[in-house]
């Protein structure tokens, strides 16, 4: 059977993937950033995942005002990179699993979520920066990858909870899952940052570790946080981080803190990075 | 009901967050049109279109008078306040060639270069930040 062995959680700040791309990896500004992903490629390449779960938000890319789905399943073949207005960002097309994300959306939606099946989906910085910081730039992402993008830009987006319970549904959707495969699920966006508004430039240190500190424990006082809370504390965008709280509900409830990593600033945020792997996993 | 009607159902608490503007469902509605425009500009030859004749480009979309002047005239705040999303916004300002820091700053009050210290000396605090009081209490914004 499948399983999801590691969370992998990780900003996505767009300027991340603008300095790769335009060879700004060793300027002063950015170095410490990149560096900070040196144990975790190492890390990811010793795993070699099959299947990388990546959950994400789009930006006004794929998905415009027209449809807003809450939670949507990528089950295509492959998924180009966007054009988010100034060209796609040069980086290999992301190859899907259809085959597996297809019975991930049976499994979970009987499990009553009721999730959106895309089959066609351009997929932006919010999908393709994580796999930057955590792979640098292969000819070909190494392994599969079922994007699952999460409404965080018109409020209100789905509770921690919900995502939460999410998580748990995705976990069995795997487990019930014939093949031998190794899965690592990722949970991008965050942590603290406000992009609008005379307030714009937030960041609360204390609040973000606070909540890597409760994931890498058992998740518990996280997944109760309120909406209100992360919009207070966090900044208006910071509410992303409750596609976290998908990724941690995936895993056992006992995990390892493998690697922690937080830099301020990354453009207008504070970037986080956290790897969990399940207490059950040996490698 | 105009369309301009402003935001009906607040978020339990959410009108206390200073200096932030909440993209729900109401503004979502109130700002489709100024949202929709943005997403236009992804196009190479609306941003040519655009760029040749703003006023006419505009006129394309149903936008309320308020939304047309706070476009031409780049007021980003406006622009929030009547429904347009930062992420779509980012649009716009990309085919203006400006970044998120220009945009964010140009909303603070700030100048870009002071902005961007700000955020080199670890953010604007959350502690004086919270709350509408703590704004009041300390006699700014």
């Amino acid at each position: 059977m499948a399983n999801i062995v590691a969370s992998v959680n990780v900003s996505h700040v767009p300027a991340i993937g603008a300095a790769w791309d335009n060879g700004k990896k060793n300027d002063p500004y950015w170095q410490p950033v990149f560096d900070g992903f040196d144990f975790s490629k190492k890390w990811i390449a010793e795993l070699k995942p099959d299947v990388i779960i990546l959950v994400y938000n789009d930006h006004a890319s794929a998905f415009d005002a027209t449809i807003i789905p809450t939670f949507a399943l990528g089950c295509a073949p492959e998924f180009p990179p966007a054009d988010e207005g100034w060209g796609p960002r040069p980086v290999p097309t992301v190859i899907g699993h259809p085959v597996m994300a297809s019975h991930i959306a049976q499994s979970v939606i009987l499990d009553e979520f009721d999730l959106t099946i895309i089959n066609r989906m351009d997929v932006d910085h919010g999908l393709t920066v994580p796999l930057t910081l955590m792979f640098g730039q292969p000819a070909e992402w190494p392994c599969r990858i079922i994007p699952l993008a999460v409404n965080v830009v018109q409020f209100p987006p789905p509770t921690g909870n919900r995502c939460w319970n999410l998580g748990k549904a995705l976990r069995r959707a795997v487990e019930s899952y014939p093949e031998d495969l190794r899965v690592v699920i990722f949970g991008t966006g965050g942590m603290s940052h406000q992009l609008q508004g005379p307030r714009a430039g937030l960041i609360n240190k204390e609040w973000d570790q606070q909540f890597l500190d409760s994931l890498a424990a058992d998740g518990q006082t996280a997944r109760a946080i309120p909406f209100i809370e992360y919009v207070r504390e966090t900044g208006s965008e910071g509410i992303e981080m409750v596609m976290w709280l998908i990724a941690r509900g995936a895993l056992d409830d006992k995990v390892r803190e493998v690697y922690r990593f937080y830099h301020v600033p990354c453009s207008n945020t504070a970037l986080g990075h956290l790897i969990l792997e399940n207490a059950s996993f040996s490698k | 009901m105009s369309d301009d009607t402003v935001r009906k159902e607040p978020i339990e608490g959410f009108d206390d967050v200073p200096g932030t503007t909440l993209f729900d469902a109401q503004r979502a509605r109130q700002g489709y049109h100024v949202n929709m425009f943005c997403m236009s500009l992804m196009k190479a030859e609306n941003r040519a279109e655009f760029k040749a004749d703003e006023e006419k480009y505009l006129r394309k979309w149903p936008l309320t008078e308020e939304q047309r002047k706070a476009i031409l005239g780049r007021n980003w705040q406006r622009m929030i306040e009547l429904g347009g999303n930062i992420y779509y916004l980012s649009k716009l300002f990309s085919t203006d060639g400006k970044s998120f820091q220009y945009v964010a700053a140009t909303m603070t009050g700030l100048t870009q270069e002071q902005y961007a210290q700000m955020m080199l000396d670890g953010g604007r605090p959350i502690d004086g930040n919270r709350s509408k009081s703590e704004w009041q209490a300390r006699g700014s914004k």
